[in-house]
């Protein structure tokens, strides 16, 4: 019987260029770093928010309402000493520190932001999944996201608050509805495209269970995709919150978070716009951060978007 | 001899590569000629430079990639790498032109096709709109296409393959260049439309006095059209010479193993032990495609129908057809990737077309196959191994015996075992087809289908693959089922031939009695396109 002649050192392939690892290269993007820098210094602010001389942000003091920045003014802390506190960002209509009140706020905005990115990422995953590849199931799921799409996603947050009553998990969870048919479209044309591969017909042919196949062949072409999905979906749940807060259905007032702090100073604002202007500065810097990190990882991950290399 | 001026003129031409590519060089002081009137080929497996040069020569590489770095190209006596952009324009389209492989997506599909061809008419000359469009019918009507007065408005996607090619040639031929450069230009279209291209290309040439530089990987198109051949490898050029001689005696090994690898259209003779035991045998087997929508029309489209054939342990039984006959929706049936609208698939005494996904399961351990594009047939994620040993243990084989079974697997295909562990972008397209025929005999098959599983490899590694299938068919008295369009290789695995066309079989028999006497009309259509018949007689003869 002849031998066959193609050892492995002969035909051998070149290692293909496979250029630096994927940490290396997020590292070199600039929105990535931008974004990631940003984010990680809220995150410790959210952290240490007892730490970074804070009062206690529901602590009022009615004779000291509507300060500007940067006055003093001396409080009796709880040993009964006497001790002159700074106002960094000033104080709000019934004499609360404002400093105090954005730095807690944050710890609300990011815990909105992430729980409902993975809250909106886990559920539509799920259902694209399983609808982009059991076709019977794929016309109904579809016209229902397709359904969800066609009410306007505050709207919807607003009628679900409405309907479940106000509080922060009704708030992660109304906030979160709108957000998953998008990441359902998402993940089903990935779904609707792998499936044709002939890798996974070969895994079909050697008798692989569906369950298997869609975790060990389809999941992992998603997952790129949804990284970047779920920053999207986190800068505009922080915004919602916001949003939803400042209309006065979102987080109950004794919360601080940025949107209510500006629906409280909105009456004030002609005069103290300091109220508004604090809180409105982070949540633009958050915003920010995440939608650059999320364009950065996009540039970075998504094929589509990916420099061509082969020559 | 008073040898006229060549219209180009390659000396010398160094191409580099960026740094951190496996040679240094894509092409390395290449000498090459194209005279009026002539056809030159330029034969090459994948990655020999062959469409490099031709790149080059239009001024189409890639900026800052690949960089000419010394000798030099002459178009009818101007220094083609000493031009500037805007003067390589000037030349593109009007003294050289240049038709590509993919006749899908060379064509702007939301354009006219005349507009696309009176494109080159505007930017080049400045004539009227009334004679453009004068000038756009006589070309169409010199690549032959059928009533060039309605066919002008028409968009691409409402035409043929060929079709497009015509259009693309048109294009190419409006201003009369000096030189026609043709990369592979054949290689996505079927046979019999394959013949009517390069008989076009060859008329065409002859009567418009142009030279042209054809490049393809294919020996039989090589000696139906070539006046000189220019055999390359590894970006240097090994032999060139007058194509009567060099596909008769070549000189270099490499041409020689090349022209060794091309399989013969004379079947051979195999020995006919079969042993009997029908394993698979379809009855009126049927694959009616619906597209069916809320506001939509169904369409039915009839992928096979009627396709009865057998198969018995031991023997190969060949599919030949076209693009659209049907021949890979049958296959697709019986590995049941698609369930059949109609007729039964009997494996042993089971009829196993109605079967439940769930019910299956049994089943999928006998039929396997192996797919046409290894780059796409194992998940890039995965190492071969995992690849390898999935099936088996599925089945519950334990994870110790399944790896056991993949080194043995990986050794019997030609490849080191210890490379299980990689993944696959580190092997070439021939390993890779060797690790997904060791995934199909993993599971210890009756029935082994290989869809076009070679059509996709260079001819050297296709010959050695073929060499490989045959052997473990012997092997393990496997039924193969072999679907391919390619009548070479057909002629040298088969037993039996099955010939589809449009979804029906037009006529089934021995491989030596379809090859010598075929009976239907497409078979002998389909016979006599293919490629270098009289070459290949003459060499095996």
């Amino acid at each position: 019987m002849s031998t066959v002649v193609d050892p492995l050192s002969a035909e051998a392939a070149p290692a293909r260029g496979s250029g630096p690892s994927i940490v290396r290269k997020l590292l070199v993007n600039g929105g990535v770093r931008f974004g990631g820098v940003i984010l990680v210094l809220l995150l410790l602010i959210a952290l240490a928010a007892p730490g970074l001389g804070t009062l206690d942000p529901a602590f009022l003091d009615p004779t000291y309402r509507n300060k500007l920045p940067l006055e003093t003014h001396p409080i009796l802390n709880d040993d009964g000493e006497e001790v002159i506190v700074t106002h960094w960002m000033g104080t709000d209509t019934l004499g609360r520190d404002l400093y105090s009140r954005v730095i807690y706020g944050t710890r609300v905005s990011l815990i909105v932001g992430f729980s409902v990115a993975l809250l909106a990422v886990g559920i539509g995953l799920t259902i694209g999944l399983v609808s982009g590849y059991i076709r019977w199931l794929d016309a109904v799921v579809m016209r229902v996201m397709d359904g969800l799409m066609a009410i306007p996603g505050i709207l919807l947050a607003l009628g679900l608050v409405a309907l479940w009553g106000a509080g922060l998990l009704t708030v992660i969870l109304a906030i979160a509805v709108p957000e998953i048919p998008r990441v359902v479209r998402l993940v089903r044309s990935v779904v609707l495209s792998v499936r044709e591969e002939p890798y996974v017909e070969a895994a079909i042919s050697v008798g692989t269970p569906t369950p298997l196949i869609l975790y060990r062949h389809i999941l992992p072409n998603t997952i790129a995709p949804l990284i970047v999905q779920a920053t999207y979906t986190c800068a505009s749940a922080i915004l919602v919150e916001a949003i939803l807060s400042f209309l006065g259905v979102g987080i109950p007032t004794d919360i601080p978070t940025w949107g209510n702090i500006m629906a409280e100073g909105r009456l004030l604002f002609r005069v103290y716009p300091h109220a508004i202007l604090f809180p409105g500065i982070f949540l633009a810097l958050a915003v920010l951060a995440v939608n650059t990190l999320g364009d950065g990882l996009r540039d970075t991950l998504d094929p589509r978007f990916a420099k061509r290399g082969e020559g | 001899m008073n040898a006229p001026a060549p219209v180009l003129d390659i000396r010398g031409l160094t191409i580099s590569l960026p740094a951190g590519a496996d040679r240094d060089n894509a092409v390395e002081d290449i000498d090459l000629q194209v005279h009026p009137k002539e056809i030159v080929c330029v034969v090459g497996e994948s990655g020999s430079g062959k469409s490099v040069t031709a790149h080059a020569v239009m001024g189409l590489l890639p900026k800052g990639e690949l960089q000419p770095t010394a000798g030099a190209i002459h178009l009818a006596g101007k220094a083609l790498l000493e031009k500037t952009p805007a003067e390589l324009r000037e030349l593109r389209g009007a003294r050289m032109s240049m038709i590509f492989q993919e006749p899908f997506t060379a064509l702007n599909p939301v354009v006219r096709v005349g507009q696309q061809i009176e494109e080159v008419l505007t930017i080049h000359t400045d004539m009227s709109a009334s004679a453009r469009r004068t000038r756009v019918l006589a070309v169409m009507d010199d690549v032959r296409l059928p009533e060039p007065e309605q066919m002008i408005d028409a968009f691409p996607h409402q035409l043929s393959g060929g079709q497009r090619q015509r259009i693309m040639i048109a294009a190419a031929l409006a201003l009369e260049p000096a030189l026609l450069i043709a990369d592979e230009p054949t290689t996505a279209l079927d046979v019999t439309t394959q013949a009517q291209i390069l008989a076009l290309i060859k008329d065409i040439q002859a009567s418009h006095d142009t030279g042209v530089l054809f490049i393809t990987h294919d020996f039989g198109v090589v000696a139906e059209i070539a006046d000189r051949v220019i055999v390359m490898q590894n970006g240097r050029v090994v032999e060139a010479g007058a194509a009567s001689r060099v596909l008769t005696t070549p000189e270099h090994p490499y041409t020689q193993m090349l022209i060794a690898s091309v399989p013969s259209l004379i079947p051979k003779v195999r020995d006919g032990e079969t042993h009997h035991q029908m394993v698979l045998a379809t009855r009126d087997l049927a694959k009616t495609y619906k597209s069916s929508g809320l506001f939509q029309k169904t369409r039915e489209v009839q992928a096979a129908s009627n396709v009865n054939i057998s198969l018995q342990r031991g023997e190969t039984l060949g599919i030949v057809g076209e693009s659209g006959s049907g021949k890979s929706t049958v296959a697709r049936c019986i590995v049941r990737l698609i369930t059949p609208t109609s007729g039964a698939i009997m494996i042993h005494d089971q009829d196993i077309a109605p079967l439940r996904a769930s019910k299956l399961q049994d089943y999928r351990q006998k039929v396997q196959i192996v797919f046409q594009d290894p780059y796409r047939s194992l998940n890039p994620r995965r190492t071969v191994g995992l690849s390898i040993v999935e099936g088996p243990m599925n089945f519950g084989l334990d994870q110790a015996t399944a790896w056991t079974r993949a080194r043995e697997l990986m050794s019997l295909v030609g490849l080191d075992p210890n490379a299980l562990d990689r993944l696959p972008h580190q092997f070439s397209g021939g390993q890779r087809q060797r690790i997904c025929i060791a995934r199909a005999l993993a599971m210890q098959p009756e029935i082994l289908i290989a869809d076009e599983a070679v059509s996709a490899l260079d001819v050297s590694v296709q010959a050695q693959v073929l060499k490989l299938l045959d052997q473990i068919r012997e092997q393990f008295n496997l039924a193969m089922l072999f679907i391919t369009h390619d009548l070479r290789v057909a002629a040298q695995v088969c037993d039996r031939i099955v010939v589809m066309h449009r979804g029906e079989v037009v006529e089934q028999g021995s491989a030596s009695t379809v090859f010598s006497s075929p009976a239907h009309a497409y078979t002998k259509a389909l016979f006599e396109a293919a490629p270098g018949r009289e070459w290949s007689q003459r060499l095996h003869s």
